[in-house]
């Protein structure tokens, strides 16, 4: 009877069926995989570097040597600037290559050497700029003004060493 | 009275889009990500708006630090023995083969070259800790050139770039470039970082 029973039961179709063959949720608790995922995100993002460094690229001149004197005078005085990097990032400029030049003080904002240089690159065709620079200048300044020609778009600059006399007027304008 | 039911709703709530997210980022990272070499020097290098990429290999590295003392280092493992070695040859030092690959492992330096041995066999917690005095370059005594013209040999596609902290002051920047045009090199790269390009009228 009891066996009867129990078959007559299992014949009985889903009830008995549904007992035995419980579902087993497919679910799992994701929130320690989320915790130990944005854990390893944060620190690939602290310690990931994602500005890597830019550089500017310099050519300059052969050495010189000892008749080298005849090329510089090759700069036409009418086409030559010279831009003198001075302490506390002040910038002297005049034009020509005169020996007396008329000196002006300017510095690195956009209505300083900037200003100045996009007039007369434009007023002047094939501008030269030489750059020379004080002792009290800092590399800040020497990047800054390469700088300024790659944005004005100055094709001819060169760095060339500060004249004794030029020194010599920058501090009688101090 | 009949109890209301108010369905209970579950706060669980469906990990998988999250994790999805968490788990795309972490790719992102971990892809993209490239450990930074720790460096003897510490520089704050000044801005530009020049935009070219430093090549990834094949560089040199000069670096200025704010108190003006120079360091040198090269890349690659195997061009730094190869570098060690004519050093060694034109300074008459002997090296250890210890001493050798403890170089080989170093980025960037600046010691003088009488005091590398020494500075080699300290352990590398005495070596952080040394105020490297930097590599001379001036006119009495050049050894920066040395390195530069036998790292050249070394590996003649190293490229050449200076690093420098915005304070230093020009005559040392300059010491290094004329070392640099003495040595024929006159096309190098100074490290800096992005800056927007300013309007210009």
């Amino acid at each position: 009877m009891a066996e009867l029973d129990t078959s007559a039961k299992d014949n009985k179709p889903g009830k008995g069926g549904k007992k035995k063959r419980k579902k087993m949720s497919t679910r799992v608790d994701l929130t320690p995989m989320v915790d130990l995922g944005f854990l390893l995100v944060t620190f690939f993002m602290l310690t990931t570097t994602f500005s890597k460094p830019q550089t500017m690229e310099i050519n300059m001149p052969v050495k010189a040597d000892p008749n080298e004197k005849e090329q510089t005078q090759a700069v036409k005085a009418s086409k030559a600037m010279t831009v003198i990097l001075g302490a506390h990032n002040k910038i002297y400029w005049y034009e020509g290559l005169e020996e007396n030049p008329q000196m002006n003080v300017t510095n690195f904002s956009p209505k300083g050497i900037r200003t100045v240089l996009y007039y007369k690159n434009k007023t002047i065709n094939d501008l030269v700029v030489l750059i020379k620079s004080t002792n009290d200048a800092t590399y800040d300044n020497l990047v800054s003004i390469f700088d300024e020609m790659n944005i004005i778009g100055v094709k001819r600059f060169a760095l060339v060493n500060l004249d004794p006399k030029e020194s010599e007027l920058i501090k009688n304008l101090q | 009275m009949p109890k209301v039911k108010i369905p209970r709703k579950s706060t669980l709530v469906d990990m998988t889009a999250m994790c999805d997210v968490a788990f795309l980022l972490l790719t992102f990272f971990m892809l993209t990500t490239k450990f930074k070499a720790d460096d003897a020097v510490v520089v704050d290098i000044p801005a530009s708006i020049s935009d070219i990429k430093i090549p990834e290999t094949d560089i040199m590295t000069i670096s200025i630090d704010k108190t003006g003392a120079v360091f040198f280092g090269v890349d690659g493992k195997f061009n730094r023995e190869k570098l060690l070695n004519s050093i060694a040859e034109r300074y008459k030092i002997q090296f250890t083969p210890e001493e050798i690959h403890e170089f080989s492992l170093i980025s960037s330096f600046g010691v003088p070259i009488a005091e590398l041995k020494n500075y080699l066999d300290m352990s590398q917690f005495e070596r952080t800790n040394l105020k490297q005095k930097g590599i001379p370059c001036d006119s009495v005594k050049n050894e920066l050139g040395d390195w530069v013209i036998l790292g050249r040999i070394a590996n003649p596609n190293y490229r050449i770039a200076i690093s420098a902290d915005k304070v230093v002051k020009y005559p040392v920047v300059k010491n290094v470039m004329n070392t640099l045009q003495e040595k024929n090199v006159n096309r190098f790269n100074l490290i800096t970082t992005l800056r927007a390009k300013p309007d210009i009228k």
